[in-house]
């Protein structure tokens, strides 16, 4: 082969090269101007579960169906997972955030300072029951009075206990601890039991450390962050906040009732109250039903308490949001999907009852998310289908009403994880020195909270 | 002198064009076929490095344009009091893993490189870890240091010493991840020292012997210099890899403890964690990137001084 038929060949690659990249291009924009002919409006939301919660990815895929036939102009395209702030970014950069997606209470803040979500307050209107929606919970969606999103559960937290390792150390199961030093004495009790059983568990990594470390200091009256004239400053470098780690530190050291395993994060705990191997830990009744169905655990194990200390539990949850690239079509029929799916008063009582026939929890122990009639209809509905030993959780029902409900701070995933810092020293280091760690942490929340508007 | 460019000047010029056109049709074969391998060089390596810089001097929210921030992102990092932490923790963690990684490997080396038998299976043995996805690895040692039911403080416990905290004790902490990382690259500078070892001429060892050399003798004398280029370009190699550790801080001890996060796990840190800023993120990779930088250019330079003496 000559020179020549080499330049050809090169020339002839370059070619298709070249021709390659402009089809994939012009392929693209064919694509979106044939998705933009069409007539019905396609809006893409995530939170569809996986194939392994079968009841649960059934009855959404149903919900879809019903939502479609009810709204023939709307179409919805589900996608698998929920917030991830490790890949939130990289979607939205992308192109490939869903136009409705999930997100923890602790996200909208951040997202709205940042611009990344719609403002959704002009459509609200054309949709009354909104204003049944709790207000405080609204609040967390809300900046400068305009809206960006809609809540779809919220919990408060709790104590979460072992009934049988309750009984086999010598501890009442119907009387649970209801202050601190009561927990301390109660972890060090069962820990005694020895093979491996750990009191009192908690959480240091993954922001969960740092989720549990506010949870405590508001049960005991203390703050994470407060707002000083325009400005947020973080709060908890104080008495109080050193009090909760120094307790978590003598548990740890002094009395050896945590374990030496450390660096927990969210399943772990769940993990080990399910395998029988810990007494207590804070947490949301909703870990209930996931260590029964993950981890092969038993209902009658468990009991739930009110947060000890009293004082305040950590109120939070779950809601959704709109991308900031969605047209006015897809907002209006993303916002018609969530008052079908997860807030819709007309359902409640149609979705318990799927709930229990499906032989799912009915009847946990959670706050409302409704004020007014709404409110109304769904504890009449909870209380038609409940399948729950309710009496486990009458320590937590019985107080529910006296202890406050305190919401997560701003950036509060961002400062969750400052603060895992300071939890993992004191349950990994026995000289670890609390004052210094929640300086260091304080310096460190006051630049991420001096962002917020 | 009558070559002078004053005087024949305008001859070479004229043929100039000439010869620049038949190297650039010889070359024209090279640079087509070239062209594919560059676009996608440009494409997935160069513009994102340039895009990286740029990203450093903007706040971005991937919505609206970027807007242009100046130094505010180097600021905010020297003003992080976790910035210098996690240098000084990488600077230790690079000195410990040069310590095991770069001595360890080179006696290992010699050592098989002096075995009669078996020495094919020890240097496959010795390669395996190498193999494992880093992912796999950390996952194994995670068990292996887990304090509560790990192994090795089951063994511990069963032998009757004192346990250890291992990655959650500040004193072991930054010694037991370079260990999952030395036990898992080891392998590949052990190889690269073991093939060096084989280019050494027997002759110099047998004149060695001859003058009465003992074994440290014709190691000091003969190996050594013998390896001397090999061993610049793996300390060179293992300062640039060992900088960037992430994968068993990350995992082993995750991206809030104190005296493990290294500057990759603060880069994460601030892109995705604590900070949500991109641009944060980017600034510190500029850092690293700049220190990385100087040492690529001693690498660089060091293998074209001795191509040069070759």
């Amino acid at each position: 082969m000559n020179r020549g038929t080499f330049g050809k060949i090169a020339v002839s690659g370059l070619v298709a090269f070249a021709a390659t990249i402009v089809a994939l291009v012009t392929g693209c924009s064919k694509e979106k101007a044939a998705a933009s002919e069409s007539a019905a409006t396609t809006i893409t939301v995530n939170a569809l579960p996986p194939e392994t919660e079968t009841f649960l990815r059934q009855q959404f895929l149903d919900d879809v169906k019903a939502f479609e036939a009810k709204n023939p102009g709307i179409k919805i395209d589900a996608r698998e997972g929920k917030m991830d702030p490790r890949t939130f970014t990289t979607k939205l950069a992308g192109g490939q955030l869903e136009d409705v997606f999930y997100v923890y209470f602790t996200d909208p803040a951040n997202l709205i300072a940042k611009k990344q979500v719609a403002e959704i307050t002009p459509y609200l209107k054309d949709f009354p029951s909104v204003a049944q929606i709790r207000p405080e919970l609204m609040k967390v969606f809300s900046a400068d009075g305009k809206v960006y999103g809609l809540p779809s559960t919220n919990y408060s937290m709790g104590l979460l206990y072992n009934r049988t390792l309750f009984t086999k150390a010598g501890l009442d199961p119907s009387n649970p601890p209801k202050t601190w030093p009561e927990v301390r004495a109660a972890a060090k009790k069962i820990a005694a039991l020895g093979d491996g059983v750990v009191g009192y568990g908690d959480y240091s990594k993954s922001n969960t450390g740092g989720w549990h470390f506010t949870a405590e200091l508001y049960s005991i009256g203390g703050d994470i962050a407060v707002k000083d004239g325009e400005t947020w400053k973080a709060a908890f470098n104080d008495d109080k906040g050193k009090q909760v780690l120094q307790q978590l530190k003598e548990m740890r050291w002094t009395d050896n009732s945590m374990g030496q395993r450390q660096f927990l994060e969210w399943a772990d705990l769940l993990q080990m109250m399910a395998s029988g191997k810990l007494g207590m830990y804070i947490a949301t009744s909703d870990n209930i039903p996931v260590m029964v169905s993950q981890f092969k655990g038993n209902y009658d194990d468990y009991g739930l308490a009110a947060m000890p200390g009293g004082k305040a539990t950590l109120a939070g949850g779950e809601g959704f949001m709109f991308n900031a690239k969605a047209t006015p079509e897809k907002i209006k029929a993303g916002l018609k999907w969530l008052l079908f799916k997860y807030d819709n008063p007309e359902r409640f009582d149609e979705q318990q009852k799927q709930e229990a026939t499906a032989k799912r929890p009915v009847g946990l122990p959670e706050p409302a998310l409704w004020v007014g009639d709404a409110a109304k209809k769904y504890a009449a509905a909870v209380t038609a289908h409940a399948n729950l030993p309710a009496a486990n959780y009458a320590p937590f029902n019985a107080s529910s009403n006296q202890v406050q409900l305190k919401l997560e701070p701003p950036l509060a995933q961002q400062i969750y994880a400052v603060l895992d810092t300071a939890m993992a020293k004191v349950l990994t280091d026995q000289n670890a020195d609390i004052g210094a760690l929640l300086a260091d942490a304080e310096k460190q929340a006051n630049a991420i909270l001096a962002t917020v508007k | 002198m009558s070559d002078t460019p004053h005087v024949t000047g305008a001859s070479p010029r004229a043929r100039r064009p000439a010869r620049r056109r038949r190297r650039a049709a010889d070359n024209g074969l090279a640079y087509g076929f070239l062209t594919p391998a560059i676009s996608c060089f440009a494409l997935f390596s160069w513009y994102p490095l340039v895009r990286g810089v740029i990203l450093s001097f903007q706040q971005v929210n991937f919505v609206s344009d970027p807007e242009w921030v100046g130094f505010a992102n180097f600021s905010a990092i020297f003003h992080d009091p976790l910035f210098w932490t996690a240098w000084w923790n990488t600077v230790k963690f690079t000195g410990i893993a040069l310590a095991f990684g770069y001595v360890v490997p080179f006696f290992l080396a010699v050592v098989v490189n002096e075995m009669r038998h078996l020495k094919g299976y020890f240097r496959v043995a010795v390669y395996l870890p190498v193999m494992l996805p880093p992912l796999v690895v950390v996952l194994l040692w995670q068990y292996f240091y887990d304090p509560g039911n790990g192994l090795f403080n089951t063994v511990l416990r069963g032998l009757h010493l004192p346990e250890s905290q291992w990655t959650q004790s500040p004193r072991m902490a930054m010694v037991s991840l370079v260990l999952v990382s030395t036990w898992a690259n080891m392998g590949t500078a052990t190889i690269m020292y073991l093939a060096a070892l084989q280019n050494i001429p027997g002759e110099l060892y047998e004149a060695a012997e001859l003058e009465g050399a003992n074994v440290w003798q014709r190691l000091w004398y003969v190996t050594i210099p013998h390896m001397r280029f090999i061993l610049a370009v793996l300390l060179m190699l293992q300062i640039v890899a060992t900088m960037q550790v992430f994968i068993e801080p990350f995992q082993l001890t995750g991206t809030t403890n104190p005296d493990t996060i290294t500057v990759m796990v603060l880069i994460y840190r601030y892109a995705f964690t604590v900070n949500h800023d991109f641009g944060m993120a980017a600034a510190m990779s500029v850092l690293l990137f700049v220190v990385l930088g100087a040492f690529s250019m001693a690498y660089i330079r060091l293998i074209s001084r001795e191509g040069t003496r070759a």
